[in-house]
């Protein structure tokens, strides 16, 4: 009746997990409590949960990456911990298995459920604004997407509840992952969460090429694009081209777990290595697909706040493509170790210094940006100039792998993953970062406050050095990652000065939360009543902050680059002197309605509940067939009203200069 | 420049004092010549025409899915661990009738596409039956091969080539069903509500689908099963 | 969407959208009854030819030239059946089916040559795997 399912699977005599258990239980217990306190679920319901306008999508994405940054960062917090205690004769406090868990679940989720809601949440919010347009091209799909997300992220944390996590890394190897070495549940937790999700990462990949392709302002031809847009179109389009290749993977990998077929075991003819393969053939792409949109934000920031137009416009568009088609030859470079031969590594060696090169060009354009520009150092400007620094350094170690003799030495040591902690923190996540202050104020109607930012900012950016560049020297000296335990004593005090720096870190942290209710607090003050707090240059800051629901009561016509800037220049009249009707798209509660029954099927395939797998699934196809067969599905908003929308929010007072 | 409620500040927005309540003067100030050269006239939304754009993305990424079954085909055909082997299993005639079906399906869609052209609902769903009933043929024939196969001892979990023989035929199948699946909601559709814009635009994604996967079992009936016996 | 022009906004560029006045009202192209026919033909006749030749065991039905039939029938598909060309219509459609026709070969062609090359390393003297 239950599959597999008993209640042995809750992990009782484990007291850090449980503990772990009972934190989550109690906070969801506040915060479903609050809202029943505050009666707030109709509203939830009418205006969050249904919601099909991007803006609500998109904060609700960066929700729920803030909220599984903290779940990553304790994982990082354990594995620092163990690590400074765990030498010669002492064990630390995590047994192995524990400790296996830990370094799975924070790779897992600080990839899928942090830093790519977070992107995808950015560009959800931003996206539509800037090319002019009112929503994106498919809205339904758009919610179908962030709750399928947020269903695997909840899927990866019931299962630290309700059985147990992979034990094998965030890519979940085999022959380890296969049912022989991994019988119990956790990798197809992992399976089940990453293909859910998968799905809706897919889906807005085909979204948002649609919206951009076909949904920009009259007048906004690709190359006056602004370069965000640039570089969500290629992101978006290397999640096309890759995830279909993580789907079948992950697929193989079920299938051999499931019905005994022989991919990737070590019998009966499969290969393991054929999964190393194709996952990295994804992996590689993936992390462009990370650090992409950051390239984005970084260009829009450095030009809004030097006063000048980015430099290098053209350069910078075609970086952008060359970084999207030459992530798909690289991928190799994951393992060279792996036994292909010299002229196979000497290849991918070489393309993965090409790849370099066009990233090279956006640092130099960026700098050429700042170079005579009267540059504000808001904190979005410190977060990027902490970008450029710290995300170099990175790049140069990975140039520094791509020569193979040298990755044979330091493959899977603490080098790599101080390398691609150096990219994805000073990449990824300070571009999370200053995306967020820099377009708060638009989303929200407020700004942060600058003092904490600025304080949290220099936590992360010490933090992250004092953290990790011992890594890179551990990795030198011969220290292998996802090592629990080490014999070496002369390392200790290395992974002490490590774990002070994710001490640090955790100060960022803690002061960006201390941030957010400050600035919720304090918003009255600090209210953006112009919709352009910043002296911005693209057409997102046209709009009131926040937008109306249709985002523009006229879509502009855009007459150059830097589309906003140009219209300031000249002297538009931002008072539409004919109000129209505007076509809108109704709420809907199908796409979250889909997405419960999906992950319920998605914990059925885990605990082989077959009955509740089918039931789910057939459940989500007729919600879909329902919706199709509506035809209640938009509606106008009059053009008097858009003129009492306008009004309230100042818009009619308010003209560019 | 700044006749107006505003001022330039660092190339933000700033109220001037005095203006906020003036919402009558500023109303005034209408220009509607600048409102025709700088508004779009007439926001005019081509659902449709995004809407196959969006599909057809979504077909290439579906082309990616089956590409890496067939890498996978590709790297693991040879890995029968003693087992059955292509020369044996594979019935080339009984292959080239079901592509042949298939073939012929991708061409009443074409002729059900053209009836909609028409505005022909007759027409539309007779063609649209006639490729329900060869595509659900061609279903039928691949589950009877595999279901013979089985019971001959080839079964999915004998091999690796014999894994990725029946994930790359099987999802090749399963997308042709769901496509027998969306065909039937389809006709539905078309009976229920006629052709309206959405149903249009529905039917031509279909057909954009029925005939990929055509093209994705050109693929497969040359890869797997020609090569297979050569 | 292209650069409308507010002069001719409203009558866009885009073709017959809600059920407009030529026959074959969406957005994308619509085929004639011809271009089917032809396409059918020539797929059957490029679908006939290869399966003759290998069920016949003739040494002209080598991979190579099975893998040109397959490629001149996808070809036929693409052309008479998904009516892609290079009107401005078909554009997005043509681009998107070029790069995935390159990727596909990357992940097909580099799958095949790693492993393969991974088989002679480190399997001498086994089944040198693969194809090609």
């Amino acid at each position: 009746m239950l599959g597999k399912l008993t209640l042995s699977a809750i992990p009782y005599q484990n007291p850090i997990v449980m503990g772990a258990v009972v934190f989550m239980a109690l906070a969801a217990i506040a915060v479903l409590g609050t809202i029943t306190v505050l009666g707030k679920w109709k509203y939830l319901w009418t205006e969050w949960l249904t919601s099909v306008d991007h803006k609500k999508i998109g904060a609700m994405y960066v929700i729920l990456a803030g909220i599984m940054l903290l779940r990553g960062f304790a994982d990082a917090v354990m594995m620092r911990a163990q690590q400074a205690l765990a030498y010669g004769p002492h064990t630390g406090y995590l047994p192995p298995e524990h400790f296996d868990q830990v370094f799975s679940a924070h790779g897992t989720i600080m990839i899928f459920f942090m830093a790519m809601p977070f992107m995808i949440g950015l560009m959800n919010c931003v996206l539509p604004l800037q090319i002019g347009a009112r929503d994106v091209a498919f809205p339904f799909l758009n919610s179908l997407s962030l709750w399928l997300t947020v269903v695997g992220a909840m899927l990866v944390n019931i299962s630290l509840a309700i059985g147990n996590f992979a034990r094998t890394g965030w890519l979940a190897y085999p022959p380890l992952s296969e049912l022989h070495f991994s019988p119990g549940v956790g990798v197809d937790y992992y399976i089940w969460a990453l293909q859910i999700s998968g799905i809706g990462t897919t889906l807005t990949g085909v979204n948002f090429i649609a919206t951009i392709l076909k949904m920009r302002a009259p007048g906004m031809t690709l190359m006056r694009m602004p370069v965000f847009t640039w570089t969500a179109l290629c992101t978006n389009i290397l999640i096309v081209a890759a995830f279909p290749v993580l789907t079948v993977s992950l697929a193989l990998l079920t299938l051999d777990r499931y019905l005994g077929m022989h991919f990737f075991t070590n019998s009966l003819g499969g290969d393991p290595m054929m999964y190393i393969n194709l996952i990295w053939i994804w992996g590689h792409p993936e992390v462009y697909i990370l650090i992409l949109p950051a390239f984005g934000i970084f260009s829009e920031i450095i030009a809004t706040f030097s006063g000048k137009p980015l430099f290098g416009y053209t350069s910078m568009v075609f970086a952008t493509m060359a970084i999207a088609l030459l992530s798909f030859l690289v991928w190799l470079h994951h393992f060279f170790t792996m036994g292909s031969g010299a002229d196979v590594n000497a290849f991918f060696g070489i393309t993965t210094m090409v790849i370099a090169v066009p990233t090279g060009v956006k640092i130099f354009n960026w700098l050429f940006t700042m170079y005579r520009g009267r540059v504000r150092f808001d904190s979005p400007v410190l977060w990027t100039i902490g970008f450029m620094i710290t995300f170099v350094i990175g790049g140069m170690s990975g140039v520094l792998m791509a020569v193979p003799p040298a990755d044979f030495v330091l493959h899977n040591s603490l080098f790599l993953v101080a390398h691609f902690h150096n990219v994805i923190i000073g990449g990824v996540v300070f571009g999370a970062m200053a995306g967020l202050t820099y377009w708060f104020p638009k989303v929200f109607g407020f700004r942060l406050n600058e003092t904490l930012g600025k304080a949290a900012f220099w936590c992360w950016l010490v933090g992250f050095y004092v953290a990790f560049m011992p890594l890179y020297v551990l990795g030198l000296m011969g220290a292998t990652r996802r090592m629990d335990h080490y014999d070496n004593p002369a390392w200790q005090p290395l992974f002490v000065v490590a774990a002070i720096g994710a001490a640090i870190i955790f100060c960022g942290i803690m002061l960006q939360l201390a941030q957010v209710v400050v600035s919720l607090a304090q918003r009255e003050h600090a209210r953006d009543l112009t919709g352009d707090p910043w002296g911005g240059r693209t057409l997102e800051w046209a709009t009131a902050s926040p937008p109306p629901a249709y985002n523009f009561a006229r879509i502009p016509v855009v007459r150059g680059r830097d589309a906003f800037w140009d219209m300031k220049q000249r002297g538009v009249d931002m008072k539409a002197a004919i109000y129209r009707p505007i076509h809108m798209p109704r709420n809907t509660g199908t796409g979250f309605v889909m997405a419960v029954f999906i992950g319920l099927a998605g914990f059925a395939m885990i605990w082989h509940i077959w009955w509740l797998a089918i039931g789910g699934v057939a459940a989500a196809m007729v919600a879909l067939i329902r919706h199709a067969f509506d035809d209640d599905r938009d509606y106008y908003v009059e053009a008097e009203e858009v003129r009492r929308t306008e009004i309230l929010r100042g818009r009619t007072q308010l003209r560019s200069v | 420049m700044s006749t107006g409620p505003t001022i330039a500040h660092g190339g933000a927005l700033a109220l001037k004092p005095g203006y906020a309540d003036n919402a009558a003067d500023a109303l005034r100030d209408l220009r509607p010549s600048s409102d025709a050269v700088d508004f779009e006239l007439e926001h005019h939304h081509d659902a449709a025409s995004t809407a196959q754009l969006g599909f057809w993305i979504y077909l290439m990424s579906d082309c990616l899915l089956f590409a890496g079954l067939f890498a996978t085909y590709s790297v693991l055909h040879v890995r029968t661990a003693g087992g059955p082997a292509p020369r044996g299993l594979f019935d080339l005639p009984y292959v080239l009738a079901e592509t042949v079906f298939l073939l012929v399906s991708s061409f009443t869609c074409g002729l059900a596409t053209l009836a909609m052209g028409r505005r022909s609902r007759s027409a539309t769903l007779g063609w649209l039956a006639v490729t329900f009933m060869l595509g659900l043929t061609f279903v039928g024939m691949e589950v009877h091969e595999f279901a013979h196969m089985v019971a001959d001892g080839a079964d999915p979990d004998r091999s690796a080539f014999l894994s990725s023989f029946f994930t790359l035929v099987a999802t090749h199948g399963l997308h042709v069903t769901c496509g027998l699946i969306w065909m039937g909601i389809m006709m539905v559709l078309v009976v229920k509500k006629g052709f309206t814009p959405a149903t249009e635009s529905r039917l031509a994604c279909l057909s954009l689908f029925w005939h990929f996967l055509d093209i994705i079992w050109v693929g497969v009936f040359s890869l797997v099963y020609l090569f297979g016996v050569t | 969407m292209s650069v409308a022009n507010e002069a001719i906004a409203g009558h866009g560029p885009h073709g017959a959208i809600h059920g407009g006045a030529h026959g074959g009202a969406h957005g994308g192209a619509h085929g004639s009854r011809k271009s089917y026919i032809t396409g059918f033909l020539l797929a059957i006749a490029l679908t006939i030819v290869p399966f003759g030749l290998v069920m016949s065991h003739s040494s002209v039905g080598t991979p190579l030239v099975i893998a040109v039939f397959a490629l001149a029938q996808i070809g036929v598909h693409i052309v008479y059946f998904l009516h892609v060309n290079r009107s401005a219509e078909q554009r997005w459609n043509l681009m998107a089916l070029v790069f995935t026709a390159i990727v596909v070969c990357i992940i097909i062609g580099g799958s095949i040559w790693i492993m393969h090359n991974l088989y002679v390393n480190m399997m001498p003297g086994m089944m040198q795997g693969s194809m090609g």
